[in-house]
């Protein structure tokens, strides 16, 4: 039967079709998009596989109109997802602005191109790291994870749609050109071997229930459309009820619960990983794909008797500040290489405040870092220069 | 002294919409005179007339004063941004097809902003409703021009007079595919109250525009009077021609407001159409992998692969 064609075993498989992959096996049942290269495999896929699940597959016609679409659809209780690359999340963004006030959970793929602008379609970059950050007019507590292979654009959609659900917001996936188009071995556990979280239902009867009542953990339960409860939600700042409020209190209220309720839970949302961390002199910060394209070079420093410990981030945000925090007084510096000008090396700046020194190796994007560059970073870190 | 026992003078009796209407929310912030308390007791007249279940009637608009109005009715309702409400409204009709979607918008927010949502929405023959308020002008933001304003009317925006040609909706509308198209002023009260009644029994996408008085803005702009004036103007001005075509009616500063029902057609909506395409396919072919596989093998005329080349590649012409 078509209805239970949901794949599992190993096959070799492109990221963005993993990615889609993902998506229905988190139990996402309605895609929006817009075409856009490195990002339309996704779309493609989906419009294949939705309505075999009896999923909703629709091609708007922009992205201000697909993110818009994702959040009504997540409002009538069904998970709901987008993808795309950098000009279209700077289309998506009033919309994703709105999601966070709503508390829409859902999720947003960036496959990320050279950019500004159009720049470049069919080669890579990380150049949007900072515009999911503060792409949305306002303050929004925000989670970006960053796959670096099919393998993880797989793992980590399905861990996307967790975080939307569990804090309700729309949650981002930055991959990249390089790792969307790629082909390598993916795994699909069966779909009972997942790990699936969905949002809080209301337990309340309608009369009772509030839309934007919350308890300890800072994230109001859910009514969907349809079952009689008649709320009101608002892109406005609003009160416990979801009705429009235009004082300091209820914004006092309302913009730092939304910041909290992330930076509160950064222990479960910050996801990271770490090789010969201790006694390193020099730490390389990557994510993405570039945590691949400078394993060499650090294997090379290590021949060269350096110190090198690497660290990997899955979630750039929330960003993992503590932990490079403590880091930044045990070591001689960190080097960060990637493919922008220097957007989360300014983050590791930020937390290593003076204690270390923090070295960026820039790539405009297009292509990948040179071997000497990095190599040669990290030589200058531990050596003090 | 006051006897507990006497009957009060006025009796205190539940408003009559209550039902529908957000009381708690009662003072609404609407100007006196405005048209909007006019088109939203004839919406919620028309929503009992069609018998719908308002546990199962979700509401969207976008922004502007007329955005204002899924915040005052008690129904699961969604102020979302400027022009999306449409696309929006249209992923949760098709999440939940059980629903019976209303967009109530402004003519600033439904035309200029979301205009492209607005044809693809009729073009695909979305099943749901959008009910549009035009006064002819951006009331919220203070009386700047609209894709509305008439030739030659004043706006903030347009201080020697509009010189921009204005839309005809219903003719836009129309011709983008609507399967229900319907004009009405606010005095229409019964035949709009009907119009809205027969839309939310409709399948597809419904049109209805509501011409509407800004007593505030448009008409301080434009010498019009009070909303009461406004009113009686649209009194001389409307006649009810259902035989008009839609695409031949603009709206002028002093020609007939030319009302009625213009487009009624049955058509398949953009979920009939989803369906039969599908139900064609599958029966084809009895699992997914046959029916990839199957379309795979359709023979390109020239096949990309992705090479190392970056030429090969980049010949696409992708952006
Ligand atoms: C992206 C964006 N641009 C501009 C605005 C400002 N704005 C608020 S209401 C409005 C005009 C609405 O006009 P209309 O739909 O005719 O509604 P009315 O107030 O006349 O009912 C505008 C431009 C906004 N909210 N969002
Ligand atoms: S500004 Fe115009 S449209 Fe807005 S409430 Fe006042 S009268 Fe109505």
């Amino acid at each position: 039967m078509f209805q239970e064609s949901r794949l599992h075993g190993e096959f070799f498989m492109q990221g963005d079709i993993a990615c889609a992959e993902g998506a229905l096996a988190a139990g996402c049942r309605f895609f929006g998009g817009y075409p856009i290269t490195p990002a339309s495999e996704i779309a493609e896929r989906m419009a294949m596989r939705l309505p075999l699940l009896n999923g909703v597959f629709i091609q708007y016609e922009d992205e201000i109109a697909s993110m818009a679409g994702i959040l009504g659809a997540s409002w009538a209780g069904v998970k709901s997802m987008t993808a795309t690359s950098g000009p279209g999340i700077s289309l998506m963004n009033e919309n994703i602005g709105l999601g966070m006030m709503m508390e829409a959970p859902c999720v947003v793929i960036n496959v990320q191109r050279g950019s500004p602008s159009t720049g470049l379609p069919t080669t890579w970059g990380q150049s949007d790291m900072m515009q999911a950050r503060w792409g949305s007019h306002g303050d929004y507590g925000s989670i970006s994870l960053v796959p670096n292979s099919p393998q993880e654009f797989f793992d980590l959609t399905v861990t996307a749609f967790n975080f939307a659900e569990k804090y309700r917001l729309p949650v981002f996936i930055l991959a990249d050109a390089l790792v969307g188009h790629m082909t390598e071995k993916v795994v699909i556990p069966p779909v009972e071997e997942l790990t699936i979280i969905n949002r809080k239902y209301t337990t309340k009867k309608p009369g009772e229930y509030l839309a934007y009542d919350y308890g300890k953990d800072l994230v109001p339960d859910f009514a969907k459309a349809g079952d009689g409860y008649r709320y009101h939600t608002t892109g406005l700042t609003h009160d416990r009820r979801g009705y429009p409020d235009m004082t300091v209190e209820c914004q006092e209220e309302l913009v730092p619960r939304l910041v909290n309720k992330i930076k509160n839970n950064i222990n479960d949302i910050s996801l990271t990983e770490e090789y010969d961390i201790e006694g390193a002199d020099v730490i390389v910060i990557s994510y993405g794909i570039t945590s691949r394209t400078v394993l060499p070079s650090i294997t090379a420093a290590k021949e060269k008797g350096i110190k090198v410990g690497y660290l990997r981030l899955k979630t750039v945000w929330p960003f993992p500040e503590e932990k490079i925090r403590k880091l930044s007084g045990n070591v001689a510096g960190f080097v960060v290489p990637e493919m922008n000008l220097g957007q989360i090396s300014l983050e590791v700046e930020r937390c290593a405040c003076n204690n270390s020194k923090v070295k960026l190796v820039p790539h405009p994007g297009g292509g990948i870092h040179k071997f000497e560059d990095v190599l040669k970073a990290i030589e200058e870190v531990a050596h003090g220069k | 002294m006051a006897n507990n026992t006497a009957k009060p003078i006025i009796e205190e009796k539940p408003h009559p919409m209550e039902d529908l209407l957000r009381m708690d929310r009662m003072p609404h912030i609407w100007c006196s005179g405005c048209g909007l308390g006019s088109a939203v007791t004839t919406f919620v007249e028309g929503l009992k007339k069609a018998g719908v279940s308002y546990d199962k009637t979700a509401i969207v608009s976008g922004i502007g004063c007329t955005g204002r109005v899924a915040g005052y009715l008690r129904l699961d309702s969604y102020h979302t941004t400027h022009g999306r409400a449409i696309p929006f409204a249209t992923g949760l009709k098709l999440a939940n097809r059980e629903l019976t979607v209303v967009v109530f918008s402004g003519d600033g927010d439904l035309f200029a902003i979301g205009g492209n949502h607005l044809i693809h929405a009729a073009r695909r023959n979305v099943d749901i409703n959008v009910i549009c308020v035009n006064n002819f002008i951006y009331g919220m933001t203070g009386g700047q021009n609209a894709p509305t304003t008439p030739l030659g009317a004043y706006s903030s925006t347009a201080p020697y007079g509009n010189y921009e040609m204005p839309f005809n909706l219903v003719g836009l509308a129309a011709a983008a595919g609507a399967s229900y198209v319907a004009r009405w002023t606010t005095m229409h009260a019964r035949r709009l109250t009907d119009s809205i009644a027969k839309a939310a029994n409709k399948k597809g996408f419904c049109f209805i525009e509501i011409v509407s008085p800004c007593a505030t803005v448009f008409a301080r702009k434009n010498k019009g009077g009070s909303g009461l004036d406004l009113l009686k103007e649209f009194q001389t001005r409307a006649i009810i021609d259902h035989e008009a075509d839609p695409t031949q009616i603009p709206l002028s500063m002093d020609n007939e407001i030319v009302c009625g029902e213009f487009v009624n057609k049955d058509k398949p909506t953009f979920w009939e159409n989803v369906q039969t395409g599908i139900k064609a396919k599958l029966e084809k072919f009895s699992n997914w992998e046959e029916l990839q596989s199957n379309s795979t093998k359709i023979p390109h005329k020239k096949s990309v692969t992705y090479t190392s080349s970056r030429d090969t590649y980049n010949s696409r012409s992708n952006t």
